[in-house]
């Protein structure tokens, strides 16, 4: 790589909230040109030291230089004068507004002495950037209309509207499908070729290997390393991302199928405003297996997830549990039958944050006989229960009386699991299980359910991280606009494929068909 | 001094005590700005209600309708609603226990109890109008049961003038006094203080409030529901069900108030051009005790004391009673927005610490 | 029912409404930056109390026809002082934006009436003001049959109000700061990343529903009463609060539910004079606003679309 000069430094930057250095003496540089990659693990400090760059946190020691030249950057609007602009991983956008309301915001064209905005000079200029770069948006299009793809070049649009010469793509690729990711990098590349300079903040390898000129590593809120990624792999990276030997494979016995147990036939679901969220969803789980359901987000997991449970009213077809159909029945009904979830939002659903752990152990089973007494709840059999809990799925926690909201958030999802598991359910679902955690607490995870399936449970993991997908499952089905359009084994097929079949089933060539259960 | 702000900003018990203090400070410096001397107001305050029997049993009965709605509104904010309709369910309640008072004729033993609990349906019933409402249209509770406390003030005015009005006056029949729930003796003994069962009642309602919510299935149920209903709905638990059943005992707490209102102190209704403000002292009361039931209880104390000795801060100062409702918003206040007190204190301190960035 | 009738029901509608549509567009002022604002009643009865004093005051003083302006003014002020409480309990110190409201209500309730006291020898009701508003025609239009009288003979304050909804629905949807100040109120987070300023965003927002709850209260006071009294406004700021959810924080629809509702309060007065009406219980009558709102929000708007952050305090530098 030639010597380009340096657009960014920060020297000795840290950064201290209460009870944590997010930051400790970091340094990072950034050339002209470059796609710089910022990896490290969830919590590790990369999106806090972006913050700092962008203005949103002041450091407590440090200096910053743009252009060679110190800075102070005391707020987002010193940020954008100075060129850099950012991308954020949850958009910053208003939805009743229009794309290209959102990109003015703040920044408004201007007629009639100031007193009005000029809406047709903000059209024009929306479309003009639209075109130079590539990127493609309908600038009257409302945002809670269009994709997600479209809403994230919105937020690009929104940094070069006020001149970005410098990017921030805070985890850009989390919320896109195969097809759109790959769009995404030809997007980075043209404006990489305009003279813009980006910093990609990530925590998955592959993109780095792919589209990442540079990388930074940054582990517990220190810099690790700093290298060109020409010279380093997959397993290097992740050894300096986690701080010790990361096996990327995990170790699966081969699956001893039992008999289906979880027999889904042509379900038709609404999903919200009345359209059809499900159109004739069929599949079968047998005992002993992991099902992996594939799909881009948006394509009717949820809605099969809240049909499964109980939640979602079913229109019409047959959900059977061990031969018998639980359409129609109650969530505790259906719970009571053996399904059990470990659900995708644990802070929304899987957990009351403000009460105890104990208490959130018993959620689902409080009014069982085993824990009340005399009509009354009876909270030392709860206490004792949730204790056992703890013990058996390592939840770390100072006692079962801390609230729910003081654990990590591995250790929450390891007490949603264990009391989910607990309940010794015939089919376990597992929706998006490993979501915002670490390395240490996705292994466990992962280890888990493969145990459940050793043990003979079912196992249907719901998942957007294709890597978890290809990993855990004994069998794939792609759901696609709210039907199966293919199934297939992890061995047998690669992320391109898969990604064809989330996007567009019609483009799937031969191979894996409508395969429907044996 | 710096262990003492810890322990005062804390959010304890502490909180509720220095808002009462900055509360009463409020008021009095009001009553100086007014030429008024707040040490006499504050100890006529105290001598009126402290003085003398009746006074004593008087104030303990004027505790006892806010005790009632302070619960409610306590209840339904563990339940994760907003009961600002307290006024109306009150109201509700009051009406459906004068209707029995004074329609319908039966022995004591019969006619208090069917008196009161037709009162709390009735107040349950007002409440669960709310609740079904936001439940299975999911329409805000805050704006409906603001439309309920009018809707309800007319209706009990249209019910009593044209049912139950004695002639010549602007109120209703006397209730019965087979329906009646004043305690004679205890009475007489308080000097003719009006004590009634109901203040007995409400002290029952704040052990209820704790063993229902803490001890059964059913409180459980609520207080997911109030916590996170997105939890509650994945765990089983009808939220639906849960907003209704919680809006009918808050409704029916607050109903209790007007109940025994009528039934042990006025033994009738009048028609009336306002509100009598109990229900929103019952925000007041909850916010103060913190949503849980001895806080509550303490609340509704102060509550009572402050309203009842207002009446003999204007004998004996001079000063319009009004001022008291300065001082309990002021109380309110400072409750609501507990910052204030931490940032006042970390004033006085002369220590300026940095605002916590998380 | 024969035109002068109609035009009079038309006519006191306009005039009820009146200090309704000042009320509610503040409201919306506030709820649009994210503030949900219960305490327009208790704002409206500073106001109202505010110009009854300052009136009598400039009466006494000479002032003759300017009085009631002065007044209006006056009740501006008071708006503003009781709506800064609000600011800053609930967007500095972030405490419940309801809870408030409401002791914006009791404390605004409890001072004036205690002003009242002090200020007039413990009277209850302030000295009569006779230098109240007088309605105007405006010429040419007010001729027009029916409509005419109905519409453009009302007081200055009511034109006062029709020109404000124009100006502030201009405002909201065609000017940089509306679009911010939606904004503020939808996603305070996208405005903070972009450089606006929220809170004071929002501050500016409350104070100016203040101003305008407080010229509403105002209205009520230098047109129907003369005077203040515990129970000039009773009920009316809730109405308001109605009227803003009715018109789902749009000017022109909450001008409407205004409209709508000193309807229903017109019909009131108008119903007593007919025989076969004059039976409906006045209580019945009363009530029609409140129940409508409940019908309504239940029927017709069903789930409506409030500003996406309402009622959420926003904590500065949280990402």
């Amino acid at each position: 790589m030639e010597q380009a000069k340096t657009v960014v430094e920060m020297r000795n930057i840290t950064k201290r909230f209460p009870g944590i250095v997010a930051n400790d003496s970091v340094n990072f540089k950034l050339r002209k040109g470059e796609i710089h990659a910022l990896l490290g693990e969830n919590g590790a400090g990369k999106s806090t030291l972006m913050n700092v760059l962008f203005g949103l946190y002041q450091p407590e020691e440090g200096e910053i230089f743009v252009n060679g030249q110190q800075v102070v950057i005391d707020g987002p609007n010193k940020a954008i004068k100075l060129g850099i602009g950012m991308v954020h991983q949850h958009f910053k956008l208003v939805h009743p507004f229009t794309v290209t309301e959102n990109i003015i915001l703040g920044s408004e064209p201007r007629k009639w002495m100031g007193l009005a905005v000029d809406k047709k000079q903000a059209y024009e200029k929306v479309n003009q950037l639209s075109k130079q770069y590539g990127l493609n948006v309908d600038p009257y299009a409302k945002i809670d209309e269009i994709s997600v793809g479209m809403q994230q070049r919105v937020e690009i649009l929104k940094t070069l509207y006020r001149g970005a010469d410098i990017l921030i793509f805070d985890e850009p690729t989390a919320v896109l499908t195969p097809q759109e990711i790959g769009e995404l990098l030809v997007i980075m590349r043209n404006l990489v070729g305009q003279g813009k300079s980006i910093v990609l903040i990530t925590h998955k390898l592959k993109e780095i290997m792919a589209i990442a000129d540079s990388v930074t590593i940054v582990r517990r809120g220190k810099v690790i390393d700093s290298l060109p990624v020409a010279g380093t792999n997959p397993n290097q990276l992740a050894e300096k991302m986690v701080g010790r030997e990361v096996s990327l494979k995990l170790d699966k016995k081969v699956a001893v199928l039992g008999e289906p147990i979880l027999e889904v036939d042509n379900l038709v679901v609404k999903g919200r405003q009345g359209l059809n969220a499900l159109n004739g969803t069929s599949f079968v789980l047998r005992r002993g297996e992991i099902l992996g359901i594939a799909g881009v987000e948006g394509n009717g997991q949820s809605e099969l997830i809240e049909a499964l449970t109980g939640l979602r009213p079913v229109s019409s077809g047959s959900i059977k549990v061990a031969g018998a159909d639980v359409v129609g029945e109650k969530p505790r009904a259906i719970s009571e039958a053996g399904i059990s979830l470990i659900p995708e939002d644990r802070h929304k659903h899987g957990l009351v944050l403000d009460f105890p752990v104990r208490d959130n152990m018993v959620l689902e089973t409080y009014y069982q006989p085993q824990f009340n007494k005399r009509g009354f709840l009876d909270y030392e059999a709860i206490g004792k229960h949730a204790e056992r809990l703890v013990k058996d799925f390592d939840v770390r926690t100072p006692s079962v009386m801390t609230d729910a909201r003081a654990l990590s958030g591995g250790n929450q999802q390891k007490a949603i699991i264990a009391r989910e598991v607990d309940k010794n359910p015939e089919v376990l679902i597992a929706a998006q299980p490993t979501r915002g955690l670490d390395v240490g607490a996705i292994e466990f995870i992962h280890k888990r359910l493969v145990e459940q399936r050793n043990m003979g449970k079912a196992v249907l993991l719901v998942s957007y991280e294709l890597d978890e997908i290809m990993q855990l499952s004994d069998r794939i089905a792609v759901i696609y606009e709210g039907r199966i359009v293919g199934e297939v084994k992890p061995s047998e097929t690669n992320d391109q494929e898969l990604g064809l079949m989330m996007t567009d089933y019609k483009q799937k060539q031969g191979g894996a068909g409508n395969e429907q259960a044996d | 001094m710096n262990k003492l702000i810890k322990v005062v900003t804390k959010d304890s018990a502490l909180v509720p005590f220095v808002a009462i203090l900055l509360g009463l400070l409020v008021g009095a410096i009001i009553m100086l700005l007014g030429g008024y001397d707040p040490i006499l107001a504050y100890r006529s305050l105290l001598e009126t209600v402290f003085g003398n029997r009746y006074d004593f049993g008087e104030t303990l009965t004027a505790i006892t309708p806010v005790l009632f709605t302070g619960l409610a509104v306590a209840f339904a904010f563990r339940t994760g609603l907003f009961n600002i309709g307290a006024e109306g369910q009150y109201i509700m309640g009051m009406t459906g226990a004068t209707v029995i008072g004074v329609t319908v004729h039966l022995p004591w033993y019969l006619h208090a109890p069917l008196a009161v609990i037709v009162g709390a349906l009735v107040g349950g019933l007002w409440g669960m109008i709310a609740g079904y409402l936001k439940a299975a249209r999911g329409v805000n509770e805050v704006i409906t049961t603001i439309m309920l406390n009018w809707i309800a003030l007319h209706l009990a005015n249209y019910i009593v003038r044209r049912f139950l009005l004695e002639p010549g006056k602007g109120r209703s029949y006397m209730v019965d006094d087979t329906a009646s729930a004043t305690i004679d003796w205890l009475s007489r003994f308080m000097d003719d203080a009006r004590m009634h069962w109901g203040t007995a009642f409400a002290l029952l309602g704040v052990i209820f409030f704790y063993y229902f919510l803490w001890r059964t299935k059913q409180g459980f149920e609520l207080r997911v529901v109030g916590s996170n209903p997105d939890a509650a709905n994945y765990a089983g638990i009808s939220v639906n069900k849960g907003v209704v059943k919680a809006m009918f005992i808050s409704g029916a707490l607050a109903g209790l108030a007007g109940v025994f209102q009528v039934l042990g102190v006025f033994h009738n209704q009048v028609i009336s051009a306002g509100h009598t403000g109990h229900g929103f002292d019952g925000i007041a009361v909850a916010l103060l005790g913190g949503n849980n039931p001895l806080g509550v209880l303490l609340g509704a104390i102060l509550f009572g004391v402050l309203s009842y000795g207002a009446a003999g801060m204007s004998f004996g100062a001079d000063v319009p009673p009004e001022i008291i409702r300065i001082v309990i918003g002021s109380v309110i206040f400072f409750v609501a927005a507990p910052g204030i007190i931490r940032w006042l204190l970390k004033r006085i301190s002369g220590k300026k610490r940095k605002e916590e960035a998380i | 029912m024969d035109a002068a009738t109609i035009g009079h029901m038309l006519n006191t509608a306009f005039v009820f409404s009146t200090a309704l549509i000042l009320a509610a567009l503040g409201g919306i002022l506030s709820e649009r930056s994210g503030v949900v604002n219960i305490g327009l009643e208790g704002l409206m009865t500073a106001g109202a109390f505010a110009a009854a004093v300052a009136a009598y005051k400039a009466q006494e003083a000479g002032y003759g026809g300017a009085s009631p302006w002065i007044g209006v003014i006056a009740g501006a002020i008071f708006g503003v002082l009781f709506a800064l409480i609000h600011a800053v309990a609930t967007i500095t110190f972030r405490a419940d934006q309801v809870v408030s409201g409401i002791v914006i209500n009791f404390i605004a309730g409890g001072s004036t009436l205690y002003l009242v006291k002090l200020l007039f020898e413990g009277a209850g009701e302030t000295t009569l003001v006779n230098e109240v508003f007088h309605k105007v025609k405006i010429p040419v239009l007010s001729d027009i049959p029916i409509i005419g009288d109905g519409l453009f003979n009302a007081y200055p304050t009511t034109y006062l109000a029709i020109i404000l909804v124009g100006a502030i629905y201009y405002m909201l949807y065609r000017t940089a700061f509306g679009l911010r100040l939606r904004s503020v109120g939808e996603h305070p987070s996208a405005a903070d990343t972009v450089g606006i300023k929220v809170l004071r965003m929002r501050y500016t927002a409350v104070l100016l529903s203040g101003v305008l709850a407080g010229i509403g209260g105002a209205t009520i006071a230098m047109t129907t009463t003369g005077s203040f009294s515990h129970n000039t406004i009773s009920g009316q700021g809730f109405i308001a609060l109605a009227a803003v959810i009715f018109g789902k924080w749009n000017p022109l629809g909450a001008m409407g539910a205004a409209l709508f509702f000193g309807f229903a309060q017109s019909i009131n007065n108008v119903l007593q004079l007919f025989d076969f009406t004059s039976h409906i219980p006045s209580e019945f009558i009363y009530m029609l606003p409140y129940v409508l709102t409940i019908l309504v929000l239940v029927g017709a708007v069903g789930r409506s679309r409030a500003p996406g952050a309402l009622g959420e305090p926003y904590y500065q530098g949280k990402r």
